[in-house]
């Protein structure tokens, strides 16, 4: 493989998930925990093509397309369900929605 | 001279026929199957058929009679070796080895039985036409009414003692139904309920006998048991004939079960005339009657006799309650009273061995009681449904159809000659003047006869003669037809009935020792087993008992249409007025140390249940509980707190694997 080293990838598909991570654990907004989710799905996906690409098989390729097909559907439902968590108690806020809890 | 009663000739037969196809007592099944058929017509239609219902009913009780009649001739036209017929309608219970038919026992016994049931059950019908007229539950009153007549018929023509049972278990119902037929007010709700409680406790000690017989016999058909009762070993022949005895106290209202049958005057009149005078309350005194080859077997045996027994039973309930119905002011609990000390007149030949005198007193009463019941109901329809006997008085004028016979009623329960109940009462007498050992029953006889003369009269001459104590603006007047037409026909049953159980010869002559047609009718379904000795002369012992009734109506005259201060005579007799006046005490004695303390037991019942059971249940359910408010702090409700959870567990998941697999290298 010319140009870029495997490992860079493999780096940056690491980087990119524990910031996603990191994202969803320490934000309280349910938008951006949700965006730093689709950030590790694509941090996975880029991992995927990465090892395909070193195995020169393309079973990693067809993997990361079932992911982003899955995380499309993925969107649709949960954006919908935080529109509707916003309309419900009128924030976004993750830490309010526990009334479940008593 | 003393063709000593009906032991001489022939007696228990032993012997059992089958039914012959197509006479009237193939289809003797009919008589209570037709009854019971309108009782539930009447039941599941009732509110569609309206008024008609009433003629529905009297005439299935109509049918039943024209067919007992039927049965009845055609019984007397067999050979007496032929009259015990045994007819097997369907298979019950078929357990292995062991069966139990649908099985009727059409004998002499039941079929003088039948007679009374349907007969008098029909006359009470028709007299309810009026009294229940403009009731709401009319079109219910004639299907309980119905369902009554069918179970009775059902006991009396039971052919084991498992059928007879049943019919024993349906009037209980039937009565229970009527007693409380007004059960919107508490007290007729809790007067059904006495009854029925306290005849379970009889019926307790009718099933045990019934299984004490299935053991000893391995069956329980009349046909089976009756010639075999020798092979009972003489024990376990104890044994059920107390038990017996037990069962016939409840239904028969004796020591010490009687005290429901006062209470069940609560139900309308027409059902303590039908019920708890003529029909269901001689149930035990059938009972034993028809047990009585295995009473015979048991006072041969002389190991206990429990005939004797039965006889005391039967002769201190009639001395207990005849003295209770002396100072009571209720005209129908008077009358009650007066039931159960007939009854343990019955129960005192019965007892003896001499059950057709019991059996005829029992016909006698049948009538007289249900008239002197009817006449009740008459004056209470009256006077608004006033019982007070003090309310009451002159009546004669405003009511001459039930003044008169109300009258005839009167004299032939108080035991004067020409009239029913004498006869009838003199030959359970001469039951026990003919028992050695049972001297002492006769005295009690005797005084119960004055004393039954004394509060019967007592009766009559409160309500009927005298100046009218009824309160202003009460109109008394005469009862309808349908009333009044079964007072007259049972007054004249009262004062012809006499002549069923004595030659035409001592009717004249007051006094016999010979029984009449009853008694040798009965003789080849029954084993007599009286004595045959006497211990008095019986001439003197009759004009004796006559002395008494007469004693008995001449006192009550002087107290009660003399201007006689009641009041001091009242205050002279004392504690023995307050006693009699307080029926002895016995409601509160079975309060105290029966109900009571099963009300305590109950109470510590509700505790246990309370604190054990429903302790150990909560128990469990509040330990989990508690046990979950520790896990619950686990749910924090963040969701970035779950989040964590998942890395750490995805973490550790990670590195098992990863170690196992560095490991496995």
């Amino acid at each position: 493989m010319s140009g870029v080293p495997i490992g860079w990838y493999i780096a940056l598909s690491a980087v990119l998930f524990t910031t996603g991570l990191v994202g969803v654990l320490v934000r309280r907004s349910v938008v951006v925990m949700f965006m730093c989710i689709e950030l590790m799905l694509n941090s996975v996906n880029l991992a995927l093509i990465t090892f395909s690409r070193l195995h020169g098989n393309l079973d990693g390729q067809v993997l990361s397309f079932f992911v982003i097909v899955v995380a499309a559907a993925e969107v649709t439902v949960g954006l919908a369900l935080i529109v509707n968590m916003f309309r419900l108690m009128g924030s976004t806020d993750a830490d309010h929605a526990d009334r479940l809890r008593s | 001279m003393i063709g000593l009663l009906a032991t001489a000739e022939g007696g228990f037969s032993g012997e059992y026929v089958q039914a012959a196809a197509g006479t009237a007592i193939d289809f003797a099944w009919l008589i209570p199957v037709v009854p019971a058929v309108s009782a539930a017509v009447l039941l599941l239609f009732g509110r569609r058929i309206g008024k008609v219902s009433a003629a529905i009913a009297i005439t299935a009780v109509g049918f039943s009679a024209t067919l007992s009649t039927a049965v009845f001739l055609q019984l007397a036209a067999a050979p007496e070796d032929a009259r015990n017929v045994v007819l097997v309608v369907a298979e019950w219970l078929p357990i292995g080895s062991f069966q139990v038919d649908w099985a009727l026992l059409v004998d002499p016994l039941s079929g003088v039985m039948l007679l009374l049931v349907t007969w008098v059950g029909l006359l009470i019908h028709i007299y309810s036409l009026g009294y229940m007229d403009g009731d709401d539950l009319y079109t219910r009153f004639f299907a309980y009414l119905n369902l009554f007549v069918a179970s009775m018929l059902v006991l009396v023509l039971g052919g084991s003692l498992l059928v007879l049972f049943v019919g024993w278990e349906l009037v209980g119902l039937s009565s229970y139904l009527l007693i409380g037929f007004w059960f919107s007010e508490r007290a007729n709700a809790t007067a059904a309920k006495k009854a029925f409680i306290v005849n379970r406790v009889g019926d307790v000690g009718f099933m045990i006998a019934m299984f004490l017989v299935f053991s000893a016999l391995g069956s329980l058909s009349f046909a089976d048991v009756l010639p075999r009762v020798d092979e009972i070993a003489a024990g376990t022949a104890v044994a059920i004939g107390v038990l017996l005895l037990i069962g016939a106290t409840g239904k028969s209202a004796q020591i010490p079960l009687f005290v429901w049958l006062p209470d069940a005057m609560a139900g309308p009149t027409p059902v303590s005339a039908l019920i708890h005078a003529a029909t269901m309350v001689t149930a035990g005194v059938y009972l034993i009657a028809r047990m009585s080859p295995l009473y015979a077997a048991i006072h041969d045996a002389a190991l206990f006799d429990v005939g004797l027994l039965v006889a005391w039973v039967g002769a201190l309930t009639a001395l207990l309650t005849a003295l209770i119905a002396c100072a009571q002011n209720d005209l129908k609990k008077i009358l009650a009273y007066s039931t159960i000390s007939q009854l343990g007149y019955m129960f005192v030949a019965v007892g003896l061995g001499l059950q057709a005198a019991a059996i005829f007193h029992l016909l006698t009463h049948g009538f007289f009681k249900a008239l002197l019941f009817l006449a009740a109901g008459s004056v209470m329809h009256a006077l608004h449904e006033e019982t007070d006997v003090w309310k009451m008085g002159g009546l004669r004028r405003a009511m001459p159809v039930t003044f008169a016979t109300s009258a005839v009623g009167t004299l032939a329960i108080a035991g004067v000659p020409f009239f029913a109940g004498f006869y009838s009462k003199e030959k359970v007498l001469v039951a026990a003047l003919e028992t050695p050992g049972a001297e002492l029953i006769w005295v009690i006889g005797a005084v119960v006869a004055a004393l039954t003369a004394f509060y019967m009269s007592r009766w009559f001459f409160l309500i009927f003669l005298g100046d009218s104590r009824v309160p202003e603006g009460i109109h008394p007047h005469e009862s309808p037809p349908s009333m009044t037409l079964p007072l007259v026909v049972l007054a004249v049953g009262s004062v012809l009935g006499g002549f069923i159980g004595v030659r035409p010869l001592s009717y004249a002559t007051f006094w016999s020792l010979e029984g009449g047609f009853l008694f040798d009718w009965l003789a080849p379904a029954v084993q007599s087993f009286v004595g045959e000795e006497l211990f008095f002369n019986e001439l003197l012992a009759g004009l004796i008992v006559i002395a008494m009734s007469a004693l008995g109506i001449a006192t009550a005259y002087v107290l009660y249409l003399r201007p006689t201060d009641i009041v001091a005579v009242r205050e002279r007799l004392g504690w023995l007025y307050q006693a009699m006046f307080r029926k002895f005490y016995v409601d509160e004695l079975y309060e105290r140390t029966i109900a009571e303390p099963g009300e305590l037991m109950a109470e510590g019942m509700a505790v246990f249940d309370e604190r054990g059971i429903d302790g150990v249940v909560n128990g469990l359910g509040t330990g989990t509980r508690d046990l979950a408010q520790i896990g619950r702090r686990a749910q924090t409700g963040l969701v970035r707190s779950y989040a964590l959870a998942v890395l750490f567990g995805t973490l550790l998941i990670s590195a098992l694997f990863l170690g196992g697999t560095l490991l496995g290298r």
